[in-house]
């Protein structure tokens, strides 16, 4: 009893020791270019230092050197996971900057491709979680999945994944039968993998070990750090811009917006699993509803004309001209417009002078805001569980780092 | 030579002498086909690029034809580093670290405009092409490039690695050309 | 935003802060409010508390810097997630001097939306946590989104003006 009782100041006097571990910007297992210095308690976290930027492309400067129509490639580049969406959410902004009326078939197409982008992006993020829990097999499966609405895309605007697809007023052709054929042919085939796909983890054992209680943030915290989207629905919070502030006719459509309880890697997994069958029930809605009418609006300053007119008609010459240098006239104005994107509500905040570019153009990037709770969500927890935390936020270096 | 179901041909025969249980050809060659079906490359993505690199891992491009499949993390195992994807100055000195620690012979492909050239991002933030860092030996081009030609970036690279003078990363041009970079 | 709306927050703030909203429009279709600068954080602050508004979500906060005036724009934006209404608020700064404070103290959120702004345009948010450089290299000597900055790499010698220009 003596000796212990020598032995014990000793030990309280020594330190607590800490190690620090290095986690990125090139970590296999970030899928991005993110570097956190986390503190270590042996293999608990401590305390975490996020440092961002590392792909930063000035993204807002260059909008503001770039014609309206050249500033639809930057925001493929956004979210690249989700790129029609963003490149239609800016169409919409411009839209409502000239307050152009938009045809009702134009807004029906824009949702079956909405939709389209945002299985494509829940996919990729419930896939890649499946990966870090040890289930490489889900991943392949879903992956050929993807190339079937990459092959829709080409079929639509002819890129695969950048794909700067439609213009402002519409799309610059109609869908072909064969995009049609394709689109058919995913919803057919889809559904079946997506219900092997949770077959395999949903009621998995293993993966509900792994995921329940994993990165867990509450509703207070994710509304104080502005969280939107599947991670802030994951949370509990029914916040949906589709049916908050609906754009593009979404208030035509019937849909459940999926709600989680505890806000963890799991219930996160389930919100885009559901979300994902929402999607596909919409786009099912928006082919059997979908209105006969022109595939663009009337906005000749900024739809560029057929070819055809082109060499035939002087004033579709005209405008070519103008739209190709960039010397159409915009409205002074400001606007703000956001979409449900991939990852939560993506802003456009868009002040015009009259100029042939936009004065200033803000880029509301759900992943930049919401990354931010990154090392609130994982201190205390295992550095494994600090991965899974990380993919299952999926949060998007383009996006982030503007 | 023809492929047929029961004769599948992994890798093309170098021109030897050939008799009953033997076949003698140059080492080099042996070398060179040896190392080109087995390149294991470090995949430095950082944004769109790579996720086309994902689909060409993926099942229907499927890089493991080529005996590429085995990714290697570890610069240090690694032969082939692609780097996809827009590298900014904040990045530069992580991708010129990670060039340095592979050992020799090492490639670099890199993989899109950006890589390339910073494509469109000609911007205060982006490093305006990676060859500014660090010797490159094919580029990609496309933004992003379709996974058919990432994979003849690859096949490219495959041809660089078989034709390969064994003497090539000794000789006074190669260390030159890396001394212009400032590596040792 | 209805009329009614739109009266309902103007009293709310002139509560308290009787004459420190210098205008308020809508612009398209969002209502928008220019504030004095002094006090835009309690002005949020009471905006959030209060019963009739409780703004409770930060959608977003970025600067704009106007070159002619001299000035630096301020834009928050909030958002009632319950009534789904949502407002703008606006400080206008001297961009020789720009300095506000922080609006950590009521969102966790602006942490990095204000390290933003700061990286962007160099305004100082007095109070912040940690004020340093976000998305650029910290050896950073200039704010890029001001206007007199160029926007292009300055390295470049291939791309010249006499043919396309930049």
């Amino acid at each position: 009893m003596e000796a212990t009782a020598a032995i014990a100041p000793a030990i309280e006097k020594e330190e607590k020791q800490y190690s620090y571990l290095n986690l990125g910007p090139t970590h296999p297992a970030t899928h991005g270019i993110f570097q956190n210095v986390l503190k270590m308690d042996g293999e608990v976290i401590v305390d975490s230092q996020p440092t961002i930027g590392y792909i930063h492309r000035a993204f807002e400067k260059l909008a503001e050197r770039r014609p309206y129509n050249q500033i639809t490639p930057i925001t493929d580049r956004l979210n690249y996971c989700s790129a029609p969406i963003n490149n239609i959410g800016w169409h919409m902004t411009v839209e409502k900057l000239l307050g152009v009326e938009i045809p009702k078939r134009v807004q029906y197409l824009r949702v079956i491709i909405m939709e389209l982008a945002r299985i494509t992006d829940h996919l990729i993020c419930n896939a890649v979680i499946g990966v870090d829990t040890g289930a490489l097999t889900g991943f392949v499966y879903m992956f050929q999945q993807r190339e079937l609405v990459y092959e829709i895309y080409e079929e639509i605007c002819g890129a695969r994944l950048t794909t700067n697809i439609g213009r402002i007023g519409g799309f610059e052709r109609d869908f072909s039968p064969k995009a049609w054929e394709k689109i058919h042919k995913f919803l057919k085939e889809f559904p079946v993998v997506l219900e092997e796909f949770d077959s395999l983890l949903s009621r998995n054992r293993i993966f509900m070990d792994r995921t329940i209680g994993a990165g867990g943030i509450s509703v207070e915290h994710a509304l104080n750090y502005s969280f939107t989207g599947p991670n802030l629905r994951a949370a509990g919070v029914d916040y949906d811009v589709r049916v908050a502030s609906p754009y593009s006719s979404y208030e035509d459509f019937d849909f459940v917006i999926p709600v989680g309880k505890n806000g963890d890697v799991y219930d996160r997994f389930m919100v885009r699993q559901e979300e994902m069958r929402q999607s596909l029930s919409i786009i099912k809605q928006a082919m059997k509803n979908l209105p006969e009418g022109p595939y663009h609006a009337v906005v000749p300053e900024f739809y560029l004309p057929h070819k055809e007119d082109v060499y035939n008609n002087m004033e579709a010459l005209i405008y070519h001209f103008k739209i190709v240098m960039g010397e159409t006239e915009v409205p002074k104005g400001e606007v703000y417009h956001c979409v449900e994107g991939g990852n939560g509500e993506l802003g456009f905040y868009l002040i015009s002078d009259g100029g042939r570019t936009p004065f200033r153009l803000h880029f509301r990037r759900p992943c930049f805001i919401f990354y931010q709770a990154y090392p609130e969500m994982i201190k205390g927890s295992m550095l494994s569980d600090a991965i899974l935390t990380m993919s299952s936020m999926n949060v998007i270096a383009g996006e982030l780092d503007a | 030579m023809e492929a047929t179901a029961d004769k599948i041909i992994v890798g093309e025969k170098p021109e030897g002498i050939e008799g009953t249980g033997f076949f003698a050809t140059r080492l080099d060659k042996v070398v060179g086909l040896a190392r080109k079906n087995s390149i294991w490359p470090l995949p430095f993505a950082t944004s769109c690029c790579g996720i086309e690199f994902m689909a060409t891992m993926g099942a229907h491009y499927d890089l493991a034809r080529f005996g590429s499949e085995r990714l290697s993390f570890s610069p240090r195992q690694a032969d082939l580093l692609m780097v996809m994807g827009t590298i900014a100055k904040k990045m530069g000195p992580v991708l010129r670290q990670v060039y340095e620690q592979m050992a020799e012979p090492r490639w670099v492909l890199s993989v899109g405009a950006c890589a390339s050239s910073g494509g469109i991002f000609d911007t205060y933030s982006v490093l305006q092409g990676i060859d500014r860092i660090i010797p490159v030996d094919v580029y990609v081009p496309g933004c992003p490039p379709r996974p058919e030609q990432i994979i003849d970036g690859v096949m490219k690279i495959q041809y660089l690695v078989e034709t390969e003078s064994l003497r090539r990363r000794d000789s006074a041009e190669y260390k030159a050309m890396l001394n212009k970079y400032g590596i040792e | 935003m209805e009329a009614a709306a739109q009266e309902k927050i103007i009293s709310v703030i002139n509560e308290k802060f009787e004459g420190e909203i210098i205008e308020a429009t809508m612009l398209t279709d969002f209502f928008t409010i220019i504030v004095k600068k002094e006090q835009i954080v309690d002005i949020i602050s009471h905006l959030y508390h209060h019963p009739d508004t409780k703004f409770q979500f930060l959608t977003t906060l970025c600067g704009i810097h106007f070159p002619e005036q001299n000035q630096i724009v301020v834009m928050y934006q909030l958002h009632n997630m319950v009534t789904n209404q949502r407002l703008r608020l606006k400080i206008f700064l001297s961009a020789d001097n720009a300095v506000t404070k922080t609006l950590t103290t009521v969102f966790a959120a602006a942490n990095w939306m204000e390290r933003e702004t700061y990286d962007f345009y160099g305004v100082i948010f007095e109070g912040h946590p940690n004020l340093k450089r976000i998305l650029n290299v910290d050896e950073m000597i200039i704010f890029p989104m001001r206007k007199e900055y160029p926007l292009e790499d300055q390295t470049r010698e291939d791309k010249n003006d006499l043919m396309f220009g930049r």
